[in-house]
């Protein structure tokens, strides 16, 4: 198990380097320092000079790959991809270009996207599970297949107009909750209502279409026939065996997001002016700051590789008969 | 069927809950954004889009930072809030500069010199003694009087995170020294102040000192001298300014050259301080009326009165019409009035305007898409509120800024440029044909005025009335101008060899450019409109739009066509606007702001002489031949001057526009408890579609659990 | 006749699959599913508004110069047919068959008076002498003129099809696998769409039917043309991401060993970066390659053509780690069969069996796989779109028009014609192709294949 977890981790190393080379060349393809500092330094009276002097202090005025002028490794170390990813793998993530310090402000915004992403999951998980065993329930129903429609009725609608209906009906016509906004501790929660319900909403097609499947794959296994034989009711059946049964691929599917729930949700947040990483990343992109774009890039694939492994190491630990090598 | 049961009684205890939630609402309105204990206390909320990047004196440059630096620096001079035409008044001078004429020798001259024999002129600023700065620590010393905070240790800065956390904080008294420092720091290129480059042309010794400073430690500046800027006492000091300047006292009132004690670059400059976002760039050190007591760039920032602020009083005397509508109530009271300012981050314009309509922001401007839910034309022509606006007590204040937004030519293009009669005809053609009143009137609902010159209204040399208007593209008619017949234009084209609009070399209609940074879908209709416009000649527009660096780049290098170009006046002056068509500024020769790379010597000529004329009879018979050498050449479509319209409760009051001044809110003052009541008001919660809802809900679930008992039974059989 | 990138490929989409058809015609194991996905209602039901909104979107993917105009822009077949929507412009916003201005103005009336008020529009209505009165019945007498004319061509398509049907006996049709409870759903729900499409084009030449938007423009004719925007992203996006999925898919799969872990490497990797980081990315890049080949598109058409098709080329890259994966799984499982282990063990070539035996046997995935990520693509569009790094903002499409409707809703009294007509032309497309996915996937369930 420790071999194996250990392996995975050596494993991500190249696979970071592969992301961490990708974003750069794609970056640089498009802006070149001088247009990174062009874009910081505003526009009014912007000369040659003060571009120079920008890209010295944030480490810009070096070559990008390969320094040729240099001697030794220096050639590789003494280049703006070097110099900008070394931090990256011990996660000091520098200071970005408009001048903060990416790490303290990661810290900062993690804990709003955890707010309603986390709550998201939860909710979205119950509501879906439950709603996909009253449909495994009434299988073969009237119920089933009215549900079934509306699941699809449900995914066939853009998240976009969840959001934009959302807003208007419950924040603006009903005045139930603010329409926008955060707050610290216990006085978030007003705030995060509206987006958690929006966000649970959007899932719930797809979810309980999802769950439905499982739980009819269970049901339809030959336990459930002899359980039922023996004379146990549907009902018990359905929670003690199959809800039982049908959590381990749940469970391991969960386990695969919840890393990336850290990333935020990228238009609910500025939707909702939520500071969380989600919003941090689309500012980033709009104002073109390599530095954050770069960091939040790296975090999302560590955190994707972290996905993986929890998912293997879950499959272990709900069903004794898969073992990692 | 337990579980099913206890879901059952889950559901009570929600609805339960549910019940005493809804009881207990009358209190505060559900979807008060801000905590409940704030509502009677006297804070003024206001939004920001986006983020300062810079709150240092030094760099900070653009409209949303002033929003906050003006309110807590403080330069030596302001604009006077209430009085017109603009005019600058003492801040923490005592009184205005005294000016004085040198020679080349250094020689004083009388008041009426020659401009010719003008080498330098001094400034001498005297300050009011005894103005302290706002409490912070790094103006904080122990008994011994020395400064606790300078010498950190890696284990005190571990511990930190934010400024808020240094215990310690201490004042001092400003002296004529912090002046002299903060020229200093404008000076210094690792401190990259955007007037830099400008200012090397105008201050003494400002260059040399820039050279010097380049490889020495940002806190080492303090004791080099420069030679143009001296403290001449504790409260006095002077800036040496080459040739003749008179522009230089308005820069005097921008926060560029406010106060900067020495001890904050100390402070902030100690190593780790920077990893925890401690930088002097987010946390100023002033003496202004506010300090900055959160920032959290990400989601607020908060400003608090400053305990030491000097004594200031409102100012007693205004225009005429000031006294009716109240704004001399407060005549000669102590400010500022406001005790808190709440900054919060609001990237999106729907929840901003809904909530300015619920009372949850104090004051708002009108974006185009709420503009007609709060503004309507009358009979006249002239505007008003709505009736709905109106029952809700808001007000409305519109003002012409100091900025234009025009359509430039890239005078060396082949085609639209240059100095020949072809390319002018088909450039003033394309004045007339690119109808900016209905711009005016499509996409900013009125907000603004059309422009007939360089120069907009409220800066000396704007001429309203018959004599002002371009008579290039238009015609006085009827006591108003109005934009000549678009057949006008066509023979204009025709002459310029593109008879409707046909390119003799092609065959084909005329292509011509539009480069933008509008890439997103709000700008889409805009640029449609744009075609449309040209379209009427027989033109085919076609729009090239790229990101903003892009766009900068072709600008740079001469490669654009047409392009909208907006410039926002620095200080009232016609100098700041003329001199962006001034040859020895073009953008393509010498980086300079002329982005149209207009040169023409007449023009230049007269510019040079105007530039440095104090306002007179002579001066602004100069700007007008200079407003229409610019008609007739035409590199610039003149768009037009934005108008900005803002709204704001009744409970926010002594509010006058003011397109210079930048700290307004000292003088403004609110009363909390009538907001509270508005509030109240304005938000009852409605729920009963919430009951609707789950009164729905349970029926569909009604005949699942009819099912369900059926299947139960079945199975029992 | 211009050809655009994207018509090109949709031209070459058109010949895969009616390849991709004739050859499968005759085999079996294809048929029994196809049959399945005929019997079935929802299946028949949602494929006719598939086929109707491809028709549209085909209609509009022919584009041409027009003789008479010196401009140089180029148009559609569908442009040229909807001219006088194209062309009858309001000033600005107009509500669904109104026939005034939806906000007051200023008018000057004609003794040269001003009054504030309602303008009469250009086009909507403006043949109307006395709207107050004239108005409703108008438009009930139009819509009953286009409901009957539609409801007799479809009548006239009935007659020709039943004429033509007698001839051959009625046994080939038989072989089509029509059940007649899904022939008439077909018939009903043909009905309703020639009808109901019908009325509106024939309203449409006198009402702005959906209304206007800021600018004045149809909001129709927006809807109408963003459906072509919505298939080729669905379309072209599966198009380009297919070859790389299939080939990878079934090399890591048969190959294993380094190829397999090369194959694994690259869309990890891939998959790892936020797909919205690198969309971004891209799209900033293609704004950059085309301002400095700017030459090369000079018509606005073009310009926005060439970022349609960049967008579609990069939500393959991507999107096609996901169906990788899935035939890398069903490769490694289908290497161990007996038939395949016999072939290897008779010394057939390799590229032999990945052609002969493995690829025929994983295309029931990538087909389902296609119509699952149609309408996900579809929806995928509006999001990107709201962050500026969807299509071009010239280029009609749903998302573009949420995006600017976004607004619309914070006025008062709010304007939701916009964000209403996106939502239910995107809507319909979206549940036609999800129901679509679910027939398809059911009738290729090979667990399900025995009823």
């Amino acid at each position: 198990m420790i071999h194996y977890i250990i392996r995975r981790f050596l494993y991500a190393i190249p696979l970071l380097m592969g992301v961490n080379i990708l974003t750069f060349v794609l970056f640089f393809i498009v802006n070149s320092p001088d247009d990174m500092a062009r874009m910081q330094l505003g526009q009014k009276y912007v000369t040659g000079q003060a571009i120079s002097n920008w890209k010295h202090q944030h480490g810009y005025d070096l070559p990008l790959l390969w320094n040729d002028t240099e001697k030794g490794e220096k050639k590789i170390t003494r280049t703006i991809f070097y110099q900008k990813s070394a931090g990256l793998f011990m996660f000091r993530f520098g200071v970005s270009d408009s001048g903060r310090n990416i790490g303290a402000d990661i810290q900062e915004r993690m804990w709003p996207s955890l707010a309603i992403a986390l709550p998201t999951l939860c909710v979205g998980l119950m509501v879906d599970i439950s709603f996909a065993l009253l449909m495994a329930l009434f299988r073969g129903s009237y119920l089933e297949r009215a549900g079934i429609v509306l699941c699809v009725i449900l995914m066939s609608i853009s998240s976009l107009f969840y959001i934009i209906g959302g807003q208007f009906f419950i924040a603006k016509l009903l005045r139930l909750v603010p329409i926008s906004g955060y707050d610290d501790d216990m006085a978030a929660i007003k705030f995060l209502i509206l987006p958690v319900l929006i966000g649970v909403i959007s899932g719930v097609g797809s979810g309980v279409r999802w769950y439905r499947t499982l739980f009819l794959e269970e049901v339809e296994k030959d336990y459930v026939r002899t359980a039922r034989a023996k004379g146990l009711s549907e009902t018990q059946t359905l929670f003690r065996h199959v809800l039982r049964n049908a959590l381990i691929p749940v469970l391991t599917g969960v386990v695969v997001i919840l890393p990336l729930l850290f990333m935020g949700s990228l238009i609910m947040e500025s939707f909702f002016s939520i500071p969380g990483l989600g919003s941090y990343t689309i500012d980033a992109i709009n104002s073109q700051d390599f530095a954050i774009v770069r960091a939040m890039v790296f975090l999302g694939s560590v955190l994707y590789v972290l996905g993986l492994l929890l998912t293997d190491i879950s499959y272990t630990l709900v069903d004794p008969r898969v073992r990692l090598s | 069927m337990s579980s099913f049961l206890s879901m059952k009684i889950q559901t009570y205890e929600v609805l339960l809950f549910l019940a005493v939630f809804l009881t207990a609402c009358d209190v505060s309105p559900l979807n008060d954004p801000y905590p409940e204990n704030e509502s009677k206390l006297s804070i003024l909320y206001q939004s920001f889009s986006e983020r300062p990047k810079h709150l240092d004196p030094a760099v900070a440059y653009s409209e949303n930072e002033y929003a906050f630096i003006a309110q807590i620096y403080e330069p030596p001079f302001q604009y006077h809030y209430l009085k017109r035409p603009y005019q600058l008044t003492p801040l923490t001078a005592s009184k205005m500069p005294e000016i004085n004429y040198l020679n080349k020798q250094g020689e004083k001259l009388g008041e009426d010199a020659k401009e010719s024999d003008i080498a330098y002129t001094d400034y001498v600023i005297d300050i009011q003694p005894n103005i302290q700065y706002q409490p912070h620590p790094a103006l904080a010393k122990n008994e011994r009087g020395d400064y606790i905070y300078h010498h950190l240790t890696e284990a005190q800065i571990q511990s930190l995170n934010t400024l808020n956390d240094f215990k310690e904080t201490g004042s001092r008294e400003l002296t004529a020294e912090d002046y002299v420092y903060q020229i200093k720091r404008l000076a210094n290129p690792k401190i990259q102040s955007p007037i830099a480059e400008i200012m090397k042309n105008y201050i003494v010794g400002f260059d040399d000192f820039s050279k010097q400073a380049s490889d020495k430690q940002k806190t080492d500046i303090k004791n080099m001298p420069m030679s143009g800027v001296e403290a001449i006492n504790r409260y006095r000091y002077s800036v040496r300014i080459k040739g003749k300047y008179p522009q230089f006292r308005f820069w005097l009132a921008m926060p560029f050259f406010s106060a900067m004690p020495w001890e904050a670059d100390v402070f902030y400059d100690q190593s780790g301080l920077s990893d925890k976002n401690i930088t002097l760039d987010w946390f100023p050190l002033g003496t202004g009326p506010y300090l900055l007591a959160e920032n959290n760039p990400n989601r607020r920032m908060i400003l608090l009165k400053n305990p030491l602020f000097h004594l200031e009083k409102y100012p007693s005397e205004g225009e005429p019409e000031d006294k009716q509508n109240g704004l001399l109530i407060d005549a000669g009271k102590r400010l500022p009035f406001i005790d808190k300012v709440e900054f919060m981050l609001e990237k999106e314009t729907i929840p901003y305007w809904t909530k300015f309509l619920q009372g949850y922001y104090d004051a708002s401007g009108i974006s185009s898409d709420s503009f007609d839910q709060a503004v309507q034309f009358t009979g006249s022509g002239g505007v008003a509120l709505t009736s709905s606006m109106k029952k809700k007590g808001v007000r409305m204040q519109t003002l012409v800024e100091t900025s234009i937004f025009y359509m430039g030519f890239n005078m060396l293009d082949t085609t639209v440029g240059g100095d020949s009669e072809r390319a002018r005809k088909l450039r003033q053609a394309i004045a007339i044909a690119v109808d900016y009143e209905e711009y005016i009137s499509i996409f900013r609902n009125g907000r603004g005025v059309v422009a007939q010159g360089v120069i907009p209204p409220g800066i000396f040399g704007y001429v309203e009335g018959k004599d002002g208007i371009n008579s290039y593209s238009y015609d006085w008619v009827d006591g108003k101008p109005q934009r000549k017949k678009i057949d006008v234009a066509r023979k204009l084209v025709a002459e310029a060899g593109y008879p409707d609009g046909i390119d003799p070399k092609t065959g084909e209609a005329l292509i011509l450019y539009f480069d933008t940074t509008s890439v997103s879908i709000d700008d889409r209709p805009t640029m449609n409109w744009y075609r449309k416009q040209f379209e009427k000649l027989g033109i085919t527009l076609v729009i090239r739009a790229t990101d903003y660096n892009r766009f900068q780049e072709k600008m740079r290098a001469g490669n654009e066509q047409i392009f909208v170009w907006g410039w926002n006046a620095d200080y009232p002056d016609p100098e700041n606007l003329f001199f962006l068509l001034y040859g020895a500024n073009s953008k393509v020769k010498h980086g300079g702001e002329n982005a149209v790379n207009y040169q023409n010597p007449e023009f230049d000529r007269l510019f040079e002489l105007m530039r440095n004329m104090d306002n007179s009879e002579q001066r602004y018979r100069i700007i007008q031949k200079l407003q229409e050498i610019v008609r007739r050449d035409a590199p610039w479509v003149f768009g037009f001057y934005p108008k900005n319209f803002s709204l704001y409760h009744s409970w926010y009051s002594n509010l006058k526009p003011n397109s210079m001044a930048n700290n307004r809110l000292k003088y403004t003052r609110i009363d909390p408890d009538a907001r509270a009541e508005k509030r109240q008001a304005w938000n009852k919660p409605i729920f009963w579609p919430l009951a609707l809802g789950g009164l729905l809900f349970v029926l569909m679930l009604l005949p699942a659990f009819n099912a369900y008992r059926r299947r139960a039974r079945e199975t029992l059989q | 006749m211009a050809v655009l990138w994207t018509d090109a490929l949709i031209y070459i989409l058109i010949i895969v699959v009616a390849g991709l058809a004739i050859y499968m015609r005759g085999k079996e194991h294809i048929k029994r599913p196809l049959q399945k996905i005929l019997r079935s209602k929802t299946g028949m039901a949602s494929l006719v508004v598939l086929l109707f909104f491809v028709l549209i979107g085909l209609l509009d993917s022919v584009h041409f110069k027009p003789a008479n105009n010196k401009n140089s822009e180029i148009i559609s077949l569908l442009d040229y047919w909807a001219t006088p929507l194209r062309e009858h412009g309001e000033k600005t916003y107009s509500a669904p068959f109104a026939t005034t201005l939806y906000s007051k103005e200023i008018m000057t009336l004609a003794d040269g008076t001003l009054q504030w008020g309602y303008p009469r529009l250009k086009f909507g209505g403006g043949y109307l002498d006395d709207p107050d009165t004239q108005h409703v019945p108008d438009v009930l007498k139009k819509a009953g003129y286009g409901f009957a004319q539609g409801a007799s061509l479809f009548g006239f398509f009935i007659l020709c099809y039943l004429g033509v049907r007698r001839k051959p006996q009625g046994e080939k049709r038989q072989a089509f696998g029509l059940t007649r409870s899904s022939k008439s759903v077909l018939a009903v729900v043909a009905f309703l769409i020639v009808t109901t499409s019908y009325t509106l084009i024939y309203l449409s030449s006198y009402y702005h039917v959906l209304g206007t938007d800021k600018v004045g423009e149809d909001v129709f004719y927006q809807t109408v043309k963003s459906i072509r925007t919505g298939l080729v992203l669905g379309t072209l996006t599966t198009l380009i991401m297919l070859p790389m999925a299939i080939v990878f898919g079934i090399l890591a799969g048969f190959f294993r060993g380094w190829v397999d872990d090369l194959i694994q490497y690259i869309y990890t990797t891939l998959n790892s970066i936020p797909g919205v980081l690198l969309i971004a990315a891209s799209i900033l890049m293609v704004q950059v390659y085309m301002a400095n080949h700017e030459q090369q598109f000079t018509s606005v058409i073009m310009r926005a053509d060439m970022r349609l098709l960049f967008l579609c080329l990069i939500l393959g890259v991507t999107n096609w780690t996901g169906l990788c994966r899935l035939l890398r799984a069903e490769t490694l499982k289908l290497r161990e069969m007996e038939y395949v282990q016999a072939a290897q063990a008779l010394g057939v070539k390799k590229s032999m069996i990945l052609l002969r035996h493995i690829l025929p046997n994983v295309m029931h995935i990538v087909l389902i796989s296609v119509v699952l990520d149609f309408s996900s693509l579809v929806l995928a569009e509006a999001v990107l779109s709201y962050i500026n790094i969807g299509v071009d903002p010239t280029t009609y499409s749903w998302g573009n028009m949420i995006n600017g409707a976004r607004l619309e809703m914070a006025r008062e009294p709010i304007v939701w014609w916009s964000l209403s007509a996106a939502f239910v032309f995107m809507f319909a497309l979206v549940l036609a192709a999800n129901l679509f996915a679910d027939t398809v996937q059911d009738a290729f369930d090979p667990r399900r294949s025995s009823d």
